[in-house]
């Protein structure tokens, strides 16, 4: 069984959103960029199965410029064996992603996609599920759990209510969550063996991909800011101050 | 004129109320608002629908098939009603952002995700990064809108309302892919986290699994909801459905009460339209201080306990 993964390169979790003046987007330029984090996490979901004797080949996937070549060589240097770019200058939105990807599955022919809940820069959440629409497959979103039992998976998603199991024929898109598990650090001998790995670009008009439909998005503002409050010296403070606000 | 369909979150017995929630985005929008039960023996909540405010009709959809919440068989049945709507909406919740980007993929359009205001019928205002930035977002020309709505940007709905029930046959049948297999719940006796007017929240400095009780007493004193950070629920010490944040739940109680969080951004952003936000944190330097309404530099395991015996 192969197994298709699929990598957003983002702006890192860590750096301080900064919206352009002009509205235009945020700011970019000198910024770390990485993996998305989910995808970091399904891609070492992948790396288990494979290291379990349950997959033959883990391959990445990304739809992008050339720089996100940088994040799919991370992913090989993590274990992937091979990587595929599908090429663009446009920014893609979700269901245009979902279609390029669904020509690469029919192509390939993988028993499991598996990709991150949410991308941590358009925080859309779309792309698996509108992967498995398309393909006319199972989803398996929010996942936190994942149990290979032959031609189907057991998976646990994590749900406002709590836990929920459900069971899927492959192949089967999975959406992962942060507590699937930990992924793995990168080496240094792993980057360099990663250079070597097969890395396969594709324009996306090769690929026939329709692009249509793409949502306006304009005018980035920067989010109302609170006020920065009060501080109090003890619980009497804090109690006498919550009643004076009628919150007690 | 707009005419929106509303896909009602519930658990079989009781609407969630992220449904009254779209209604008043879908008020927002203006137009007629219908609502879509989907479900087995829902005859009581498609009644707690029709009972919402400005809502025209509600569409009960009654089949085995459709009992448990499985996107891959709820879908078929919107899209299949889709023709007859400019608008479908549902919860930003797990429920609808499971099924709302599969219908969107089958109408063929991007989906708008988390809605947190609206300009026009067909321009909203949505978080990005984190809520670190908002934007506009408008759909293609002449397209559907298939959107979900951010519940902690909405306020519930009123139940004066009297809107006609029709019972409608399911259009599609079970997929065999798929399979519900259960739900484990440790939610229990308390004020529900998304819907709860005062929350009590507790972060890494608890330590423990055992300390994590401290908050569940002081939440059972104010009948409050719990919650948590990601760290606490990374480090074991409650269960993930309390996690409060990005990737966690999106809330907007009048009271919020963090006890040992520092405030990640991420842990921020599931907070910010709290009324008021209280910290206490050892750390005078802690982030959630930045935000915070009314801030107390203290180790949260004297001042619980101190709370507790002036709350009497």
């Amino acid at each position: 069984m192969k197994i298709l993964v699929g990598i957003k390169r983002v702006v890192d979790y860590n750096v301080r959103i900064r919206v352009l003046p002009d509205g235009s987007g945020v700011d970019t330029d000198g910024v770390k960029m990485s993996v998305n984090p989910f995808d970091e996490i399904a891609l070492e979901e992948a790396l288990r199965i494979k290291e379990a004797g349950n997959a033959e080949e883990v391959i990445v996937i990304s739809v992008g410029g050339d720089e996100c070549q940088q994040q799919l060589r991370t992913g090989l240097a993590m274990g992937a064996d091979r990587a595929i770019q599908v090429q663009t200058s446009e920014p893609l939105q979700p269901l245009s992603v979902a279609r390029a990807f669904l020509k690469i599955v029919e192509r390939e022919d993988p028993g499991l996609v598996i990709l991150g809940k949410q991308a941590i820069d358009d925080d859309n959440s779309q792309t698996a599920q509108m992967l498995a629409a398309l393909w006319d497959r199972p989803q398996a979103t929010f996942a936190s759990k994942l149990e290979l039992n032959g031609s189907s998976a057991s998976v646990t998603r994590e749900v406002d209510a709590g836990l929920e199991t459900i069971e899927v024929d492959l192949p089967a898109v999975i959406s992962v969550d942060l507590r699937m598990n930990e992924p793995r650090f990168v080496k240094l001998p792993d980057i360099m063996k990663a250079k070597r790995k097969p890395l396969e670009v594709i324009s996306l008009d090769d690929l026939d991909v329709t692009v249509d439909g793409q949502l306006g998005i304009s005018q980035f503002t920067p989010p109302p800011q609170r006020e920065k409050g009060i501080m109090v010296d003890d619980a009497s403070q804090l109690l006498q101050e919550l009643k004076n606000r009628g919150l007690l | 004129m707009s005419r929106i369909l509303i896909i009602a979150e519930h658990d079989g017995a009781t609407l969630n109320i992220s449904t009254s929630k779209c209604v008043t985005c879908a008020q927002a929008i203006g137009g007629d608002i219908d609502i879509l039960v989907m479900g087995q023996g829902i005859d009581a909540v498609a009644a707690e629908a029709a009972a919402l405010d400005s809502v025209s009709r509600v569409l009960a959809v009654n089949a085995e098939h459709l009992a448990a919440p499985l996107a891959v068989n709820l879908a078929a049945e919107v899209v299949g009603l889709s023709a007859d709507y400019t608008h479908l909406v549902g919860p930003s919740t797990t429920f609808g952002r499971d099924l709302m980007p599969r219908v969107a993929a089958l109408c063929g359009v991007n989906q708008i995700s988390d809605i947190m205001e609206v300009s026009s019928a067909e321009s909203f205002k949505r978080p990005v990064y984190a809520g670190n930035a908002i934007v506009q977002a408008e759909p293609a020309n002449g397209t559907k809108v298939v959107a979900t709505v951010r519940t902690a940007s909405w306020k519930a709905a009123g139940s004066g309302g009297s809107a006609s029930i029709e019972q409608r046959g399911a259009s599609g049948s079970a997929a065999a892919h798929t399979r519900y297999v259960g739900l484990s719940s440790e939610g229990g006796e308390r004020p529900d986290l998304q819907s709860a007017p005062k929350v009590v929240s507790g972060g890494r400095a608890l330590a423990s699994e055992e300390n994590f009780e401290l908050i569940y007493k002081l939440a059972d004193k104010l009948g409050a909801g719990v919650g948590a950070s990601r760290a606490a629920v990374d480090a074991g010490y409650c269960p993930n459905d309390m996690q409060v944040g990005q990737t966690g739940k999106i809330i907007s109680p009048d009271l919020y009460i963090a006890f040992g969080i520092s405030g990640a951004i991420q842990h921020v952003t599931g907070i910010k339209d709290a009324g008021t936000i209280v910290a206490v944190n050892k750390d005078p330097e802690a982030p959630i201080f930045e935000i915070a309404d009314i801030g107390l530099v203290g180790d949260l395991f004297n001042v619980i306990p101190e709370i507790e015996s002036q709350l009497g």
